[in-house]
């Protein structure tokens, strides 16, 4: 037999070191990149978690063992046996020098199955949380430049926190043994830093100097606890008499004045319900259920942290006509239409989100061009005349394509942030939903529930919380664009 | 033994000859295939048909694209025609290891062309056992419209119609209320299967 070949990997550090989190303490842990792939050796997998590695050389296969526990890698195929089941990997065991290296997703596709703890790899907090440590995830920003300013951080799941104010700073410290925080690069108004505290279970806002005492609530609400800190001035109110009274505006920006409006309002669209059950798993996940939890959850984020209206085209399972769903989003000129979807392939292997914008016809391209649709003037109620605009309502979304398109470009990195993403991320397609919508819109393919490692992530919280804080950050970056947009 | 019976035995064993040369040469041909190529589940047409080769589409072995796949169908008279007898088989299960993106029970009720160049497909049961999903939704407009634009130069765009009314969509999510032109964006790369 011919011994088999390892590839010989030459790595460099990743951006940021991997910590390992348990009841013992935490620590580093060294892992190297290769080829995009950020690997850890199984040496060192050997140390953390006591188990035992046996290479067999004719073959090249590599086990490791756990109490009798075994998990067999292939060094030419990215695929592990793990008690006999079949698991992918996102590269083969590779040697570097007289080490054995395997992706870091080893820790959680293959060893957790095998290991008595719950081994849980967060890539993005750069976390690797061993046993039952309690490590919620805590996502603060400053919600309103005021004075007073106004931050919020929320922690999920839900544990329990106290705020403690003082001058020149606010320490929130949470009960866990440590966090994974989502914190924002600056500050903002009267808050100049939110940052991590001293202790891993703190976080702390750093105030302004004309910051007086801050104030600060706890909330609990759907499994998420809220600290709201309010930062009133100390600096008086600039006197009105100080401000020169603006001259009056132009006849000719009266109009324009009126029809801006500051984006507030989002409509979101979970996909199918009722007899339409859009995609099924094979152990009965419907793309129904999971379209509307995760609306639900995107909803919640919205109205608490943005504070935008949110109307959703169904609040139960419930069959929607699919002019319908534009419809709600028309009549109650929504600023955003966002429609949920769970994508579907034929075989198992397609896997990720995917972002699709309204592809145009001939016709529809001729309306984008004009950048506007056509008006009529109609006889108005006591007298005089009103302009209406008129929209083909298969016209509707092409004089929206561009601002979909850059709508659909911040789904996509918000989206890559936190979730496996499609190699066709963003595409242009007819998708019938969005052709009557008219206002920027966009769908989203959550995951594909035919690739059974996404359908098995997809009924997980943790899964469903990572879209939604997709969405929402999305929809606020948009929110930010479109309201600088409506600002002469 | 006469001439008059060596003549009957001589033009019998050159006949068997013949035959046993034929045999030969027709083993030959096919074990010389290029053992790429692969061989259709179907036999080949009987000589007396005349067929065409037709483009059709199946799924990709990954399931994100139209794999195009040269096809014998047999040769009809007229552009009407012709189109039902490439739709017919674009709708048949394909031989191994191709995958058809049409679901299984779809039947193909009407084929008619305008004079503008539309073509509009009419199919009963193609949503009762459709997948759903976006992109397999995509794939299954896409290779009705692919399969007869790129086989009928005559006809521009195609409108699928479902028991002979125009709908939404098959499975929820791709308009097809109107004529669609030929997309090209999924076809990945061409294979040729068959003679």
């Amino acid at each position: 037999m011919v011994p088999v070949l390892f590839v010989q990997a030459q790595g460099t550090p990743p951006p940021a070191p991997l910590t390992l989190i348990a009841r013992e303490g935490r620590r580093a842990v060294p892992t190297s990149m290769v080829s995009g792939q950020e690997l850890i050796a199984l040496d060192d997998v050997a140390a953390l978690f006591q188990v035992t590695v046996a290479e067999d050389a004719p073959t090249g296969a590599v086990t490791v063992t756990y109490r009798g526990r075994t998990v067999v890698l292939s060094s030419t195929q990215p695929i592990a046996s793990v008690n006999g089941r079949v698991v992918t990997l996102p590269a083969p065991v590779t040697r570097s020098g007289r080490r054995l290296l395997v992706p870091v997703e080893f820790l959680p596709r293959a060893l957790a199955p095998i290991y008595d703890r719950r081994v849980d790899l967060r890539r993005t907090s750069r976390l690797l949380i061993v046993g039952d440590v309690v490590v919620p995830r805590v996502v603060a920003r400053v919600d309103a430049v005021g004075p007073p300013t106004r931050a919020t951080i929320e922690i999920s799941p839900a544990a329990t926190a106290t705020a403690t104010p003082d001058v020149g700073r606010v320490l929130v410290r949470v009960e866990a043994d440590a966090l994974e925080l989502a914190l924002p690069s600056g500050g903002g108004g009267l808050i100049d830093q939110i940052r991590a505290g001293d202790q891993p279970n703190t976080v702390v806002l750093i105030l302004g100097g004309n910051a007086a005492m801050p104030r600060t609530a706890i909330t609990t609400v759907d499994g998420v606890a809220r600290v709201t800190v309010e930062v009133p001035s100390t600096a008086p109110p600039p006197a009105e008499s100080a401000v020169p009274p603006s001259a009056p505006p132009p006849a000719s920006d009266v109009l324009s004045a009126a029809i801006r409006q500051q984006f507030d309002l989002v409509v979101i669209d979970p996909g199918h319900g009722g007899s339409d059950t859009g995609v099924r798993t094979a152990d009965g996940l419907e793309e129904k259920e999971l379209t509307l939890d995760v609306a639900r959850r995107l909803r919640q984020r919205l109205e608490t942290r943005l504070g935008v209206r949110v109307i959703m085209t169904r609040e139960d399972d419930r069959a929607v006509a699919i002019d319908e769903r534009a419809a709600v989003a028309n009549n109650s000129k929504a600023d955003l239409f966002l429609s949920l979807h769970a994508n579907g392939a034929l075989g198992p292997g397609m896997s990720g989100a995917e972002v699709y914008l309204l592809s145009l016809d001939r016709e529809g391209e001729a309306v984008r061009r004009r950048r506007r649709t056509d008006a009529v003037s109609l006889p108005a109620l006591g007298g005089g005349r009103r302009t209406l605009e008129v929209v083909p309502w298969n016209l509707a979304q092409a004089a929206h394509i561009e601002t979909s398109s850059t709508f659909s470009a911040m789904l996509e990195e918000e989206l890559r942030r936190r979730i496996p993403i499609s190699p066709r991320a963003v595409q242009r397609a007819g998708m019938r939903v969005l052709t009557g919508a008219n206002m920027p819109a966009a769908l989203v393919e959550m995951a594909y529930l035919t690739n059974p490692e996404q359908a098995g992530k997809a009924r997980t919280d943790d899964f469903r919380n990572s879209i939604a804080d997709a969405l929402y950050e999305a929809i606020a970056r948009f929110r930010t664009f479109a309201d600088a947009k409506a600002v002469p | 033994m006469n001439r008059h019976r060596v003549l009957p035995v001589a033009i019998g064993v050159a006949l068997l000859g013949l035959l046993a040369w034929g045999v030969t040469s027709l083993l030959e041909r096919l074990t010389a295939r290029d053992a790429t190529t692969i061989v259709t589940a179907t036999p080949p047409p009987p000589s007396e048909t005349p067929h065409i080769a037709a483009t059709l589409f199946y799924a990709t072995a990954e399931g994100d694209g139209l794999l195009p796949v040269q096809r014998e169908v047999p040769l009809a008279e007229g552009l009407v025609a012709q189109g039902r007898q490439i739709l017919t088989a674009q709708f048949a299960p394909p031989p191994a290891p191709y995958v058809s993106v049409i679901p299984p029970g779809t039947a193909l009720r009407a084929f008619y062309v305008t004079e503008k160049g539309d073509a509009f497909v009419d199919v009963s049961g193609i949503s009762a056992a459709h997948p759903g999903g976006s992109l397999t939704e995509l794939l299954t407009v896409h290779a009705i419209v692919n399969a007869v634009t790129a086989n009928l130069p005559a006809v521009q765009r195609v409108q699928i119609l479902v028991d002979g009314k125009e709908v939404d969509t098959i499975a929820g999510h791709v308009d097809i209320r109107q004529p669609l032109s030929r997309d090209t964006s999924l076809i990945r790369a061409q294979e040729k299967i068959g003679p």
